[in-house]
Order: C-alpha cells, then sequence, then structure tokens
C-alpha cells in the first residue's frame, strides 16, 4: 500500500528510460571482452595457483595470450585448442605455459567444434558445481533459518583473515545475519587476485579464494551454534569484478558489492573496462544465488544528501536494468541508499524517511541495501550512536532489507570488538521495538514526506529521460553523478579491453542464463 | 559564585561533579570470559591505570570469549596547565572573501593549488570538503574562491603523478589528505612526497600541506610539511595559512 501517491507513469517512463540507457551499454558490452574477463573463464575451467614469482595462474595463462595477439578470441578458444592439441588439462596447461614449455597461441589450430566440445564439458561441471552451492545455501537456510529482515550486516577488517574470524563469530553470537569481510585498501586497483590465506592488510584482509573458503568455513560453523544462517558478503568491484564473482560463486559467498558505476566514478576505472566486467560479473552473480549490492549510496558522500536524492534513484533504476539483463532477479538487486543528510537539517528525519520509504515503494522486491551516516559522523560517539538510531528507527520503518550497521566510532577507526556489539544492540533494541511501525502509519497526504519524494521521483524521470536521450558514457563525462566527472577513454584499466573476435565464445554466459545470451 | 572553589590550573585533573573528583568514564574489551572474575580484572587493570575506587557499571558478554566493560574511576594523576605548549598554525584565520581580497592586494595573480588524496587511501571526505565547491557544513571549498585554481585530483593518486601534476600546473601548493591511517600506513606516503619534491628540488616553492583526522601541525612539520590540518578544519584555515605563507615566503 503506498504511502507516498507516487505517480505510477513516472515510475514507469522511468524505467522505460533506463532500459534504453542499458540496452546501448549492453550493445557496447556484447561486442568487447576484458583481461578480467577472459582469466575468470580460465578461473571457471578450474584455473588456479600461481607461478614461482607468485603472480596469479590466470594472469600468466591471459599475458600469454595477449603477448600473441589473441586475446579478441578469448580464453576459451585458446585453453580449448591446446585441449585438443595437448590432451592436457586447463590446470596442466596453464602451468606449462608458466614454465615456459608452451606458447597457447602458437600451437596448430584445431577444429573449432571440437574445441567447443572440450571446453563445454569441463565449464558443466563448474556450472553444476556452483549450483550445488545455490541448492546448499537455500537447504542451509531452510534448516538453520535466518534472521528476519533488516538484516544485521557488520563488517570486519582486521588485515588478518584469522582475526577477522574471530570477529566474525563474535558478530554473528552477538546477532549479526551478514558478515562483509572489507577489502584491503587498494584492492580494487590490482589487475589480479592475490593467492592463498593472507594476515597483512590495510584497513581490510585481501579477497582471495582462500580467505573466502577459510571464513565460509568459520560462518557455517557459528550459524549451525546460533541457528541462523550467517551471509557472507565482499566485494566484486574494481578492476577483477569477474574473477572475484567466479570466486564467490565457487566458495559460496552470499552478497557481492557490484556496481560498475561505483568504479568509474570513486575508484577512477575506465568506463568501457568496468561495465563490460560488470556484465559477466552479474551473470555469475545471478546464477549463484549471490545477492548484488549497489554503491549509489557513495554519491551522497561527495554530493549533497538532499539535492542529489534524484541521482540515486536515477542510478537504481539504470542499475535494475543492468541486472536484468545479466539475469539477475529482483530478489537478489540489493539496491543502494544512504542515511546522509546533514543532521542539523529541519526536519531531516522526514527526508530520510520519505526517500526510504519511495526506494521501497519503486523496488518492492528487491532487498535494498541501506547504508548509515557516515558523512557527518565527528568523533562524538554518543552523539553517533543517536544517529544511527535515527537511521534504524527509518530501516524498520520503511521496510529496508539489509542494513549496515553504523558504527558509533565511524571517522575514528575501524570498528573494535565493542563498537560492533553496540551498534548490534542498537539495531536490534529498535528493529524489535517498532517492528510494524511501517504498517501502522499512514502519511499525511500533500505533507512534507509525500511532497518530497515525488519531487525526487520527479527530477529521477527527468535525469534518466536526458541520460536516455544522450547516452549514459556522455553523462558521467559531464560529472552528474556523485559530482564527479570521467572521461571515457580515461582512467584505470582501458588497456585490458579488446574487441571479440570471430572465433570468440564464452561457454558460461550461455549455460549461465539458460540460452538466453 | 565566590563559594565556588577555583580551579588549581599546575594542578588539574578531571571534573565530575565535583572540583577534583578526578571522575572519569571508559570502556574497554579484556579477552577474558564474561563473569564475576572478568569484572575484577577490569578493576584491577584500572587501578594501574591510575584510577582510585574503580567500579565496573556494567559488563557483557560479546562472544568468543571476550568481556566489555563501562567502568568509572578518580583519576589520581594531575597535569600542570599553565606549563602546556602545543604547536599550532598561528595565523588568524582569514573569511573567504578576506582571502580573495587578501589575493588581490598582495599576489595579484592567481594562486594554484593541486590537492589529492594519495596512495592507496581512497576516502575522499577530507579532501572534498576542502576543496570542492560546495564545501563542509557552510564552509565554500577552495573552487569556490575567487583567485585560487583548485585541481582536487582523487582518490589514490600516487606521489609520483601528484609531483608532476604540480610541475605542469606550476601549483603553489600541494594539500596531501591522508585518512586511513591503520598501521601508520600514512606515514611512509607522506615522507615519500617530501623527498619526491626534494629530489625534483621543488620543495622550496611550495607550499605544502597535509590533513586528515589523524594528523596534526605538529606531525606534519616532524614529516617536512609546512602545516597539518586535523578534524574540525574549513577550507579557509587551508587558504589562509597558503597564501599567508606565500606572501611570507616571498612566492608571490
Amino acid at each position: 500500500m503506498s504511502k507516498l501517491n507516487l505517480d505510477q507513469k513516472l515510475i514507469d517512463s522511468s524505467r522505460n528510460a533506463a532500459q534504453t540507457i542499458a540496452e546501448d551499454i549492453q550493445n557496447f558490452i556484447d561486442k568487447h571482452t576484458t583481461t578480467t574477463t577472459e582469466r575468470t573463464v580460465a578461473r571457471l575451467l578450474g584455473i588456479d595457483g600461481v607461478d614461482e614469482i607468485d603472480k596469479p595462474l590466470p594472469n600468466v595463462l591471459i599475458d600469454n595470450i595477449i603477448e600473441g595477439g589473441g586475446l579478441e578470441q578469448g580464453a576459451a578458444y585458446w585453453i580449448g585448442n591446446a585441449m585438443v592439441h595437448t590432451g592436457d588439462s586447463p590446470q596442466v596447461i596453464a602451468e606449462k605455459v608458466a614454465r615456459g614449455e608452451i606458447d597457447i597461441t602458437r600451437l596448430p589450430a584445431g577444429n573449432i567444434e571440437e574445441i567447443e566440445e572440450k571446453i563445454n564439458e569441463i565449464a558443466k561441471e563448474t556450472v553444476d558445481k556452483i549450483q550445488a552451492n545455490k541448492n546448499k545455501r537455500d537447504e542451509l537456510i531452510n534448516t538453520l533459518g535466518e534472521g528476519k529482515q533488516p538484516y544485521i550486516y557488520v563488517i570486519v577488517a582486521t588485515g588478518n583473515i584469522y582475526e577477522d574470524i574471530v570477529q566474525a563469530q563474535a558478530a554473528a553470537r552477538q546477532g549479526a545475519d551478514v558478515i562483509a569481510v572489507i577489502r584491503t585498501t587498494g584492492q580494487s586497483l590490482l589487475d589480479y587476485v592475490p593467492y592463498g590465506a593472507t594476515t597483512e592488510g590495510f584497513g581490510g584482509t585481501y579477497a582471495t579464494q582462500e580467505n573466502f573458503k577459510l571464513m565460509r568455513a568459520a560462518l557455517d560453523e557459528v550459524g549451525e551454534e546460533v541457528g541462523r544462517y550467517i551471509r557472507l558478503c565482499n566485494y566484486c568491484s574494481g578492476l577483477c569484478m569477474p574473477e572475484i564473482a567466479a570466486m564467490g560463486a565457487l566458495e559460496r559467498l552470499d552478497m557481492m558489492l557490484n556496481d560498475a558505476l561505483y568504479g568509474i566514478l570513486f575508484r577512477d576505472i575506465n568506463m568501457q573496462r568496468t561495465l563490460v566486467d560488470q556484465y559477466f560479473s552479474r551473470v555469475i552473480n545471478g546464477f549463484a544465488g549471490i545477492i548484488i549490492n549497489t554503491g549509489e549510496d557513495n554519491y551522497l558522500t561527495t554530493d549533497d544528501a538532499v539535492e542529489a536524492a534524484h541521482t540515486v534513484l536515477a542510478s537504481q533504476f539504470i542499475n535494475e536494468q543492468f541486472a536484468l539483463k545479466a539475469g539477475i532477479p529482483e530478489e537478489q538487486m540489493g539496491l543502494g541508499h544512504a542515511f546522509e543528510m546533514d543532521p542539523s537539517l529541519e526536519n531531516g528525519f522526514l527526508y530520510e524517511l520519505a526517500q526510504a520509504q519511495m526506494a521501497r515503494e519503486i523496488f518492492p522486491n528487491a532487498p535494498l541495501k541501506y547504508m548509515p551516516p557516515t558523512k557527518f559522523m565527528t568523533g562524538n560517539i554518543f552523539k553517533g550512536h543517536i544517529q544511527n538510531a535515527l537511521f534504524n528507527l527509518v530501516a524498520v520503518t520503511t521496510g529496508q532489507s539489509i542494513q549496515l550497521l553504523g558504527m558509533l566510532t565511524e571517522a575514528i577507526h575501524t570498528p573494535h570488538l565493542q563498537d560492533r556489539y553496540l551498534s548490534i544492540e542498537n539495531a536490534q533494541y529498535i528493529f524489535n521495538n517498532a517492528r510494524d511501525l511501517g504498517e501502522e502509519i499512514t502519511f499525511k497526504e500533500d505533507g512534507i514526506m509525500q511532497k518530497r519524494a515525488q519531487k525526487v521521483l520527479e527530477d529521477a524521470e527527468k535525469l534518466l529521460n536526458q541520460i536516455a536521450d544522450e547516452g549514459l558514457f556522455q553523462t558521467i563525462e559531464q560529472g552528474k553523478f556523485g559530482g564527479v566527472k570521467r572521461q571515457r577513454t580515461g582512467g584505470k584499466g582501458l588497456d585490458g579491453v579488446a574487441q571479440k573476435g570471430q572465433n570468440y565464445f564464452n561457454p558460461f554466459i550461455p549455460l549461465m542464463l539458460g540460452g538466453t545470451r | 559564585m565566590e563559594n565556588v572553589q577555583k580551579a588549581d590550573l599546575t594542578r588539574v585533573k578531571p571534573y565530575g561533579d565535583t572540583l577534583n573528583d578526578g571522575m572519569v568514564q571508559l570502556s574497554f574489551t579484556l579477552p577474558v570470559p564474561f563473569g564475576e572474575e572478568a569484572s575484577e580484572a577490569a578493576r584491577q587493570l584500572a587501578k594501574k591505570m591510575g584510577f582510585e575506587e574503580p567500579q565496573v557499571v556494567y559488563s557483557k558478554d560479546l562472544g568468543v570469549g571476550y568481556t566489555y566493560f563501562i567502568l568509572y574511576g578518580k583519576s589520581v594523576h594531575t597535569v600542570d596547565y599553565t606549563k602546556i605548549e602545543v604547536p599550532k598554525v598561528d595565523i588568524v584565520v582569514m573569511s573567504m572573501e578576506e582571502v580573495e581580497e587578501y589575493i588581490k592586494e598582495n599576489i595579484k595573480r592567481d594562486v594554484v593549488i593541486v590537492g589529492a588524496c594519495t596512495g592507496t587511501d581512497a576516502h575522499t571526505v577530507g579532501i572534498d570538503a576542502i576543496m570542492n565547491m560546495k564545501g563542509y557544513a557552510g564552509h565554500f571549498g577552495l573552487e569556490r574562491y575567487e583567485g585560487i585554481e583548485a585541481y582536487n585530483l582523487g582518490s589514490q593518486v600516487l606521489n609520483e603523478e601528484l609531483v608532476a601534476k604540480a610541475i605542469e600546473l606550476n601549483a603553489d601548493a600541494i594539500l596531501v589528505s591522508q585518512v586511513v591511517t591503520q598501521k601508520d600506513v600514512h606515514i611512509p606516503n607522506l615522507s615519500e612526497l617530501v623527498e619526491l619534491l626534494e629530489a625534483e628540488g621543488i620543495r622550496d616553492e611550495i607550499v605544502l600541506v597535509c590533513g586528515g583526522p589523524r594528523i596534526s601541525h605538529e606531525l606534519a612539520q616532524e614529516l617536512g610539511y609546512d602545516a597539518g590540518f586535523g578534524a574540525g578544519s574549513f577550507a579557509e584555515d587551508v587558504a589562509t595559512f597558503v597564501v599567508t605563507e606565500m606572501v611570507k615566503r616571498d612566492l608571490v
């Protein structure tokens, strides 16, 4: 039931415009591949490990393909060709390339049908494995149960995976439903994924497949103990988006931050590169049953939360369409937004409430990810705790799904053990105490909140139609999101983009989308 | 008010509700299981910290065998307030309009300021608050200042890149923001920039400023910067320092 009296015509028009925008970009995506996309194919075909200088084998292999000028044919083609020629497994082929025993693009060309057949055989095994992980998650949720929404989502960020595990298990015992392991600062700009368990990081812990595995086992263990399935979240962003998605799918992660626009604006990653990367990463996440989290909340840390509210909504519409293109069902679209208005604003709480309710009504089936105040946290931990309380009250009242808890020590340090406990207690108190408040109240007709939400929708609809006319690349170049301008050929990673060639194929896309693309 | 005892500034201690009661509230976690022994451990630790009559007013099992405490205690220590000296950026801060006027009168050309969040730091809130047009909490940023050409290079900028840009733009001042300071990662990064500028032979021609929640003026000077700005600094603090320093060092 609508509290905001939003104009359905404006919502439809916004969605149509967003669809046009996404289709325009999808045309570009479908013609291109990237280095990390091909490394992902290599990983999903079973290639793992590092060479004698700790360079990941997927990088070794793709670099060998690039040296031979073969990136546009894709990793599947070359690996398949090598399999036909040598009879080896992809892993053995990668090891041989690492030792300099074979040059993968110089082997005699085999029959393309035979190549595809070899590759599809292994690809199906991987896809079955990911499907089994998905089934296992469903089974665990059925048998153990899960927390009520809004899910309590907290972060661990010690830099040491073993220390993270202690903190994550403590958080689960205190009531957390989702644990996100923050990545070490700077990982988003690495053009490879580090290997093995890691104990050194700054402001976070390296995302590696082994770290995923260790944390997954720890959360399954504590989940059994507390009688709730504990979800694990990581970051499918930066220069290795699809590789991290593949690792997450193989190790049964449950959520992934996954947003190209975020990388473009806030990490200065090249837009062509990351939009192509995003597509395959979302196909994997969608198939693996992983909830994606989009990064619209960040616009409000660099732009004003009141004035730029419509850019958040516009971006949510665009992210929804990109997600649909990649086969992600609505139930896995954790569209992002945030409680970031200046606390000194008169009636600011009403605007926040209106904004959160608006997102809920426009995306009724999406597990919305709601982000806490950060920009106006001051180091006054006592006031900060109250800001977080208001944030929690808005969330439970408007039915948000994933609540990234604010920490009273935000702006001071990465969370201490007790900070997390205090935040969880705060959220549990308010969620329980005001559980059905939203069901009991209506908003005054033409009051402050209705008018505010209607205005934001109106502005978003205008912006989306403008973007649909001009194109997304151009809009980003003009700085319309987050007040940040990025050039189409600027940023990091453009040299990793290639046009697909004649023999190009990626076996995982049809397998994961069920043959629709 | 005559009846109220005055504080002896040579022997200052915390104030709860009576002068010199020394009352302090503190909270911490101990890696021991919840229970009476845990609370006693917290109490004994507080005594060793210099608190008389420590009281554990709340304790909570954090899981994993750790316990959280909230305590009150009376500090036995005092400090001599009259002897305290803190190095500060010692200038009278001008308003945006006054800075603009100062540039017109004393520098007579545009001042070029390049800023960035360097190293692996991706948190631009600080540099954005100082540089971006909108500024922060009603204080306009440097981009808004007439007579200042401000270039915010954003996050994760390499020191080399920053120096190259400063040379290209013939910058008068460089601002560096460091927000992530876990394990003191900011210290080598800030030092490296100074070394690079010295190697290029341009350190003396540039007003070099750093800022961030964990940055003090004292630390900045130790690292070879002209000034450091901590939490609660605004664009006008930085602008005033830059333009007056330029005049003082005859860099106009």
